[in-house]
């Protein structure tokens, strides 16, 4: 009777190779297919971590006292290299200019396709069509090097969603994109959600990308405090700075204390302007 | 009087065929507070980097204390002018945490006990103080962008430029960040950001960029309840865009604001 899950993490530690400390300690987490979850926590706390043990980098590239288990797709990583799951995670780290390793944005596409075998005029098509897709044909011949923060983290998307695979995994995405960029991207993320991709992003800007959310997970210290349904969770954390609440939230929790918001608290202007009880004068 | 001056700059990359900036002009005086928003490639940081002498311009001039950039060294500008680059893996050096923060007061000659004495009071306001003998390139992203703020602020230069200060910062380093350019004693800050929440809050004065050129600069809350500058790659804060359907008239910036404003508003 177990529902598939995309990730399931049982009573999983680590520490780095000559640290001392739990960069992870007893984390319990499932992920179910198709969710769309937020990993948030103050800077230190353990989320990117948290992603190299979904993407097999742990324990297979980063050395450590690994204890628990991490099933990723019916894969168990502990016995698994991160280059099985190529058509099951792709991964999109936080400083793209160490994960782009190549002259051309061209090639950087074409590299995971070649490492897979594919043939050069199937490597061909889907390249072109990711290139469009993401507006990165006039970057097509330049060198990944040579680009601006935003172009980076563009083509080390394109690249990591270039083998389609199953589950997308984003360490703080959106932390050198302009807003409008930002929205674009968690529109993209919206679009593979609904397609049934699994999301899985570290973020600070919560008032940016926790509507597209339905999982929110706060971490603290290498542990998972909390985890649920986003709006319950930011619930929880209002008066805290342990995460960044959306002002919308702020605001709402604000006017609901003083009698002036009813229902439930908002992620989106439609529902703040639906929970309001007493319409402020128009104009302005 | 003008502090820093920008004035008809232009500025292209080598091998590059468009201008990263476009025919800048700038003005900024004594304790002024100024935010730099625009798009990914707008020329924010190419701007910044004119501001302490790094890039000079190809065309027009950019003056600082009245003192023409192409005519100065950058060692000598650089005591005047603090710069903390959006990439952390570009300025830092050291062996240690330590030495990154105390190597500009070891340059400028200061003495032993007073570089000990701040050294150990700006790591510790930092939170980075039980960091001080390890390496800076094992620090976490948002740690080593704190160390170069560090670095920079310790030696109390007159005008401190920040290039997406709060990038992969949390929350509570936000604050942090946020309370030390209201507590900074220098003469004047730009900082580039994508945070409107933080402009809103920490800059009197926001400097909107687009294509290389100034398309906007004003009072910051004029500027946000002027236009959604879309196009400039811009979303306003959430304070402001809700604030602007609920039709609150006094123009709040931040949430507190905003809750104060609507009970009033509600009121009457």
């Amino acid at each position: 009777m177990n529902i598939l899950k995309a990730i399931a993490a049982s009573n999983l530690s680590f520490s780095y190779e000559g640290s001392g400390k739990y960069a992870l300690k007893d984390v319990n987490m499932d992920i179910e297919e198709g969710d769309f979850v937020i990993i948030a926590g103050p800077s230190g706390c353990g989320k990117s971590t948290l992603i190299r043990a979904f993407n097999g980098l742990i324990p297979h590239f980063y050395r450590g006292k690994y204890e628990g288990d991490v099933i990723v797709d019916d894969h168990r990583l502990p016995n698994e290299e991160p280059h099985q799951l190529f058509r099951i995670v792709g991964t999109v780290f936080q400083e793209p200019e160490n994960q782009l390793l190549t002259f051309s944005v061209e090639r950087e596409l074409a590299f995971p396709l070649e490492n897979a075998g594919l043939a050069r005029q199937d490597m061909k098509k889907i390249v072109d069509s990711t290139l469009k897709k993401f507006g990165l044909c006039e970057l097509r011949y330049r060198s990944p090097n040579e680009l601006s923060g935003g172009e980076q983290q563009k083509v080390a998307i394109a690249a990591a969603l270039i083998s389609n695979p199953k589950i997308l995994l984003l360490d703080e995405p959106t932390s050198n994109l302009d807003p409008l960029s930002a929205s674009a991207l968690l529109d993209l993320l919206h679009h593979l959600n609904d397609e049934g991709m699994t999301i899985v992003l570290s973020e600070h800007r919560l008032s940016l990308a926790a509507p597209y959310s339905n999982k929110l997970a706060i971490m603290d210290k290498g542990r998972l405090i909390d985890y649920g349904n986003t709006i319950d969770v930011l619930n929880k954390y209002i008066n805290q700075d342990l995460v960044e609440i959306p002002d919308i939230f702020l605001i709402a929790n604000a006017l609901k204390q003083a009698g002036y918001y009813e229902g439930e608290m908002p992620l989106l202007i439609s529902q703040f302007l639906s929970g309001i009880r007493k319409k402020p004068r128009t104009g302005g | 009087m003008s502090i820093i001056s920008f004035d008809g700059v232009y500025y292209t990359y080598p091998l590059s065929e468009k201008p990263a900036l476009n025919g800048m002009t700038l003005e900024i005086s004594k304790g002024e507070r100024v935010a730099l928003l625009g798009g990914n490639g707008a020329g924010k940081t190419t701007a910044l980097k004119h501001v302490n002498g790094l890039l000079r311009p190809n065309k027009g001039s950019v003056k600082i204390y009245g003192e023409d950039t192409r005519k100065t060294n950058t060692s000598n500008l650089s005591r005047k002018v603090g710069i903390v680059f959006q990439n952390p893996n570009h300025q830092l050096f050291a062996q240690t945490c330590w030495d990154e923060v105390a190597f500009a007061l070891k340059n400028f000659g200061y003495d032993d006990l007073e570089i000990e004495k701040r050294v150990e009071s700006t790591l510790r306001f930092f939170g980075l103080w039980d960091y001080k003998d390890e390496s800076p390139f094992l620090l976490s992203v948002g740690e080593k962008k704190r160390l170069t703020i560090a670095s920079v602020l310790i030696y109390e230069p007159q005008i401190l430029v920040l290039d997406e200060p709060t990038a992969g910062q949390d929350i509570e380093q936000k604050k942090k960040i946020g309370n030390l350019l209201s507590s900074f004693k220098g003469e004047a800050v730009i900082a580039s950001t994508h945070d409107m929440d933080f402009a809103a809050r920490n800059f009197s004065r926001v400097v909107i960029m687009s294509s290389g050129k100034i398309v906007a600069d004003g009072p910051t809350r004029d500027i946000f309840y002027m236009g959604d500058w879309k196009s400039a790659g811009i979303l306003e804060p959430q304070t402001v865009s809700i604030a602007k359907i609920t039709g609150i008239s006094s123009h709040p910036l931040t949430s507190e604001e905003f809750v104060e404003a609507f009970k009033e508003e509600v009121a009457k």
